[in-house]
């Protein structure tokens, strides 16, 4: 039977999850607390904090806030000024390889590398979501009608994908051939690198804010429906002419985060009430983690092992969910 | 559905329209430094010259958002919606939203951002539209701009300001053709904004039952079957259609530049007894389907038949959204109001097609 160890929050959970063996919370007040061995918690930001993402190796934890300043936070509650931009509000960051760090605010997105060279990437219209591709540094900026490819290492040109409309959340599948972005409507929107073809993934009842490649990119996990819409990117055509799989369907509340195991083909599933189930791809088995709470799942993170996965709400609830004693 | 969805947690967002060196910045100033023990996230366009004292301040460019599901009116503010997520990371920092606008801004998707995005919808609602305008320059740039005639039609409030630079005639034309343009805004004289801030914030203006127990007005003009402007040019025969306020504004005034005037924005009050809703609703989806371009500002209260609850009910543009208020009280008269502002509707057809709706 899983176990939740509660963490104690000051405010909405904009990010939970582990670096490495130590648990993370990230709250929009501004405190993270890292709970490995001890517990340590730190306030780098003035005031609010917009968002926090892991660095690639687990070393550390980028964090973005109202004060315009990007820090890079260690475990032990250490914590450096990676980038200020003043008056600016920072809420879109991403890690990549290497140590670069993308960061966004209205319609320019800006890259640092880890030798402390900054690159701008300017825009038409606002940018919605940064991600890093898997391999290379090269950022993918989704913005009003379409994505625009960056190398941020060098000067090459950038490629454009379009589709009309709004793009938010983005992600690079993790062998690098699609990448995936949520848009204001309730959809999610598609591209093969390879030749652009594009791709439409709808039926969503909400906007999809949380999604997660299953172990080798097989599947992506998504939330805005009343189960986890998992969408197979096997095969060569990925997920056109394809139906999706369900998981953990609730005829009462809406999916709102979801985090695949990073070993089984298992999803952990977050909803609007604060449930969290977790979900076997294979046979649709569900196991509950946690009961409903005051309020719905923000985020989730696996540790490497798949043995413990740390939750936050937007009401300030946080935990640890071991599925070992 | 959601538990953050219930009224009680929405933050209430009251919405600054008006021209450049209108005031906006003024009466912002002057909410912020009022001790009413509120606590305000305020939202601007571009941090102007005059500094605005507020610990949480927001820059926000402006983001036209069109929706893809073939509805050229359908646009939000890409941005607020993003700010709007962004503050509810720290819910407990602030009790209300105030966005302000730019001097040109449109008011249309900003006012259905808070209706047209769900998650924004989830944890805010739109309190009211306040329309700053300049006493001595308001009537040139109505004639000059559509954005200064839909800054009018849009508002549910709207703050006269400058009056100590005009004359009591000329400030009576003033009112008189801001009526003409939208009767059902509450009209507040000032100078430098000098206004009591409870007449500005926390108004519940989309909460119709304020503003018909608020302004007087209201219910006066709701015996008229037609509220037209002065530059209301239609030719159907009405008893009493025109705004007995309009009448002498246009004195020593020339703003028609030709007969039909495209800019022009009417009003119309409809009025029925009970409703049938399988008439009204399908009714009102074709109305805003057909005329929702033209359609600014749409607000009722209904009365259904056999059901002992009103049913309020509002728009803007094509989106429409209606929910049951509270019972009929036993001394109110079960009656039905709709009010449309908009540019070149339909009245006559309006009028007869709403009439059709009564339950027999």
């Amino acid at each position: 039977m899983p176990t939740v160890a509660p963490a104690d929050m000051d405010g909405f959970v904009v990010r939970a999850g582990f670096l490495n063996e130590c648990a993370y919370f990230a709250s929009g007040e501004g405190e993270i607390v890292f709970s490995g061995q001890g517990e340590k918690k730190v306030k780098p930001h003035k005031s609010g904090l917009l968002a926090a993402e892991p660095v690639v190796d687990g070393t550390g934890l980028i964090t973005s806030g109202d004060d315009g300043c990007i820090y890079a936070c260690a475990a032990d509650g250490s914590h450096e000024l990676v980038a200020e931009r003043p008056r600016k509000w920072i809420d879109l960051i991403a890690a990549g390889p290497s140590g670069a760090v993308a960061f966004a605010s209205g319609r320019t997105a800006w890259v640092r590398l880890a030798d402390g060279r900054e690159k701008e990437f300017a825009h038409e219209r606002a940018v919605g979501g940064l991600a890093f591709a898997p391999k290379g540094v090269r950022l993918a900026v989704s913005r009003y009608d379409g994505a625009t490819l960056w190398w941020a290492g060098t000067d090459g040109a950038p490629v454009e994908l379009t589709w009309k409309g709004a793009h938010l959340g983005i992600s690079f599948s993790p062998d690098g051939k699609y990448l995936v972005t949520a848009m204001q409507e309730n959809a999610l929107h598609g591209w093969r690198l390879t030749d652009s073809q594009d791709m439409r993934m709808t039926g969503y009842p909400a906007k999809v804010k949380s999604f997660s490649w299953s172990v080798k990119g097989r599947y992506l996990a998504t939330s805005g429906a009343n189960a986890a819409i998992l969408w197979p990117f096997f095969g060569k055509t990925g997920p056109m002419g394809q139906s999706p799989l369900q998981l953990g369907t609730r005829g009462d509340a809406l999916v709102t985060s979801v985090v695949c195991h990073p070993k089984e083909d298992v999803v952990a599933v977050g909803y609007q009430d604060g449930m969290i189930m977790m979900c076997r791809f294979a046979d649709n088995a569900e196991v509950l983690l946690r009961r409903p709470g005051k309020g719905p799942v923000s985020s989730m993170g696996w540790d490497a092992e798949g043995v413990r996965l740390a939750f936050g709400t937007e009401a300030a609830e946080a935990g640890i969910v071991s599925l070992q004693d | 559905m959601s538990a953050t969805q219930d009224a009680q947690a929405q933050i209430p967002v009251t919405v600054l329209t008006g021209y450049l060196g209108a005031g906006k910045t003024t009466l912002l100033n002057r909410i912020l430094t009022e001790n009413h023990g509120q606590r305000y996230a305020v939202i601007v366009n571009e941090f102007g010259e005059v500094g605005i004292d507020n610990d949480l301040l927001v820059e926000s460019d402006e983001e036209i958002f069109e929706m893809n599901n073939g509805c050229i009116c359908c646009t939000v503010r890409g941005d607020l919606i993003r700010t709007v997520q962004n503050l509810m990371k720290r819910k407990g920092a602030f009790d209300a939203i105030i966005v302000e606008t730019t001097g040109v801004a449109d008011p249309a998707p900003v006012a259905q951002t808070f209706f047209m995005d769900d998650d924004v919808r989830a944890s805010a609602k739109l309190d009211a539209v306040v329309a700053v305008v300049d006493a001595r320059h308001v009537l040139q740039r109505l004639e000059d701009t559509e954005e200064a005639e839909d800054q009018v039609a849009f508002a549910d409030v709207i703050l006269i300001n400058k009056t100590d630079l005009v004359s009591e005639e000329e400030l009576a034309n003033v009112e008189a053709r801001i009526r003409a343009i939208n009767p059902y805004a509450i009209q507040h004289r000032s100078e430098r904004c000098g206004v009591d801030i409870a007449k500005v914030l926390d108004r519940g203006a989309f909460d119709l039952d304020r503003i018909l127990s608020l302004d007087p007005h209201f219910l006066e003009h709701g015996h008229h079957a037609h509220e037209c402007g002065p530059t209301c040019d239609h030719d159907h025969h009405h008893g009493h259609g025109h705004d007995h306020h309009s009448h002498d504004h246009d004195h020593g005034h020339h703003h028609h530049h030709h007969d039909e005037d495209p800019h022009s924005v009417k009003s119309i009050s409809l009025k029925a007894g009970d409703l049938n809703p399988d008439m009204f609703f399908p009714w009102i989806n074709q109305v805003t389907q057909v005329q929702g371009p033209n359609i600014l500002r749409m607000k009722g209260i209904l009365s259904f038949k056999d059901d002992p609850q009103r049913y309020v009910i509002q728009g803007v543009h094509m989106i429409v959204e209606g929910d049951h208020q509270r019972d009929w009280k036993a001394d109110e008269p079960r009656e039905s109001r709709l009010v449309f502002i908009g540019r070149d509707l339909n009245w006559d057809v309006l009028k007869d097609s709403f009439q059709a709706c009564a339950a027999q």
